[in-house]
């Protein structure tokens, strides 16, 4: 038992250099990263006026009048 | 298994509500307008109070506060009922809740718990034609960042065989690191949001032990409560307070599916490592307050690697188990959860943003973001924490979390048409269908039911009590067709008892 945990935890480790090498060549491909993330910005950006549109009137009121009582 | 949920309750402009009065109208506003008049069948506390044991059945005809019921269960004239899909709709302590149907998969948890949202909102909408009162607002959330916290719980019936030391060991891990994938996101740091930030979790920093009995002060990670609502024998029920109440499916989903994943893997003796983490209740906070998820855990065999790559160790436990026990015969669910877990996992180490379609945590950060971005505000903005607020609104025209769907900006795994049948049909493979279809068929001769009974006034000397201990008999292919034949009440009991 105890040969087969340590075995495995060896395989473990070296998978996980291997994975952490892939993250890194993955994430050096700033380029591909940015375009993404510019992407997803403008999607934010369109998002934001919509929540504007429902979003509750005077923020600090009513968050300040949410309080609750004891559950569970 | 299946999902309770208590939402909370305001009514904007009455900050001194009473809570208990304004759930109560909920409750009350739906369960009237739902069942025919005078047909309300209450709850049956039969097998949940010490105190109910010697009352027999002498059940009074109309429903009515019951002296003996817990005192917290009866506040305001019972607001407790019980729905045709087979849910429970009552008032803990101060909140409404939503007590889904047994369900035998994570994709039914899904399912009956968003019937559960749309049913709260139904609610609040009826309790708005009530003359004389205010809109009533319902969030499928767990704090009021003012230092209060409800909850979101997980039911999963287990074998009462498999040792409770191996659960506390192999579980306590995991849900220190599931917020990955499960976590609701939250404004605020602290239980009282003392400070401004951000965190993965609404409910990481209510808990402070690590194993107990207590739901409401010294929160542990594994809750010990044990009343299994079956035979107490063979299942001990495995009553799960740690999660956020999710409004994405995925989540839910996620949240359900590795979790059983883990228990079936626990009853079955299957894991030859331990993942046990060094202080476990200081770890859950850390994994939470970093949206980065690059904050190390600390294992007890000295290894340390962040809250994804844990769920990952736990991922290929899984992985392995299902391939030794199914091979490729395994159910097309199961290898559904493996690999949206595996993928939401990948995506996480790489870039979490990635997953903004299906977690609630990364969509409402991601929202977050981007008003702190075009706005330029601070963490401690009153708007930054209305949209987290508001992320959990149940009304679809006000819900952001409903508003992000209605734009297709949310993955889902339901269609809207199902949830709705969700809404007053049971699902089919476990008692609740037998529940939720008594009542829908003699809705004036339940007299009361529970999770394990169905109590039954035909007009005789004594109310006719049908026991439902078994979680997965009663269902569509046991009692479908009998129940179609029985024109009555009286037929159904009378076909039971074999007369």
């Amino acid at each position: 038992m105890a040969t087969r945990d340590s075995g495995g935890g060896q395989q473990h480790t070296n998978r996980r250099e291997d994975e952490a090498d892939e993250v890194q060549a993955e994430s050096t491909d700033a380029s591909d990263l940015k375009e993404r993330h510019e992407k997803l910005s403008e999607d934010v950006d369109s998002l934001l006026d919509e929540i504007d549109d429902v979003l509750e009137e005077n923020a600090e009121e009513f968050v300040k009048g949410y309080v609750q009582k004891g559950g569970e | 298994m299946g999902i309770e949920t208590e939402y909370g309750v305001s009514v904007p402009g009455q900050p001194n509500t009473n809570q208990m009065l304004a759930s109560s109208l909920v409750v009350n506003s739906y369960a009237n307008r739902t069942s025919a008049p005078g047909s309300r069948a209450r709850w049956d506390f039969e097998e949940e109070s010490p105190l109910r044991d010697a009352r027999g059945f002498e059940l009074p005809r109309e429903p009515a506060v019951d002296p003996s019921a817990p005192a917290n269960e009866d506040d305001l004239g019972l607001a407790n009922v019980i729905l045709t899909n087979g849910a429970r709709l009552y008032v803990d302590h101060a909140h409404p809740e939503f007590s889904a149907p047994e369900v035998t998969n994570p994709r039914d948890a899904v399912l009956w718990d968003k019937a559960g949202e749309r049913v709260m909102a139904e609610a609040a909408r009826r309790a708005l034609t009530v003359p004389g009162t205010r809109p009533v607002h319902l969030y499928k959330n767990n704090t009021d960042n003012k230092g209060v916290s409800y909850g979101c719980h997980e039911n999963y019936l287990m074998a009462r065989s498999t040792p409770f030391g191996e659960i506390v060991r192999h579980l306590t891990p995991f849900f220190v690191s599931r917020q990955v994938m499960c976590g609701a996101g939250r404004v605020g740091l602290g239980v009282d949001s003392r400070e401004a930030g951000f965190q993965i979790s609404q409910r990481a920093d209510f808990f402070e032990v690590e194993v107990g009995l207590e739901t409401t002060l010294k929160r542990p990670i594994i809750n010990t409560r044990d009343e299994p609502h079956a035979d107490p024998e063979k299942y001990r029920r495995l009553h799960v307070i740690i999660g956020d109440a999710n409004m994405s499916e995925v989540a839910t989903y996620l949240k359900a599916g590795t979790t059983s994943l883990v228990l079936a893997m626990i009853e079955d003796g299957w894991f030859s490592v331990d993942l046990s983490v060094d202080g476990p209740v200081a770890a859950l906070r850390a994994v939470s307050h970093d949206p980065s998820l690059k904050h190390l855990v600390s294992l007890r065999d000295g290894r340390r690697m962040t809250a994804v790559q844990l769920q990952m160790e736990y991922y290929e436990q899984a992985r392995k188990y299902v391939e030794n026990r199914f091979g490729a015969d395994v159910d097309p669910q199961t290898a559904d959860v493996l690999a949206r877990w595996e993928s939401v996992l990948g995506r996480l180490e790489v870039d979490p943003m990635s997953c903004a379609r299906e977690l609630d945590w990364v969509a409402k950060l991601s929202i977050l973001e981007g008003y702190r971005g075009r706005d330029g505000l601070a963490w401690d903005s009153p708007r930054l924490e209305l949209v987290d607020l508001q992320y959990h609104d149940v009304r679809p025209e006000k819900g952001l979390y409903n508003r992000l769907v209605e734009r297709g900006r949310f993955e889902r795994i339901l269609g809207e048409d199902e949830v709705t049948r969700a809404i007053t049909e049971p699902p089919e493979d476990t008692r609740a269908f037998f529940r939720g279809r008594c009542l829908a068929l003699y809705p004036q001769q339940v007299a009361a039911a529970s999770w394990d009974s169905v109590i039954f006034d035909i007009g005789r000397d004594s109310l006719q009590r049908v026991p439902t201990l078994e979680p997965l008999r009663g269902t569509k292919a046991h009692v479908g067709e009998l129940l179609e034949r029985c024109a009555t009440a009286a037929d159904l009991v009378d076909a039971l008892a074999g007369r």
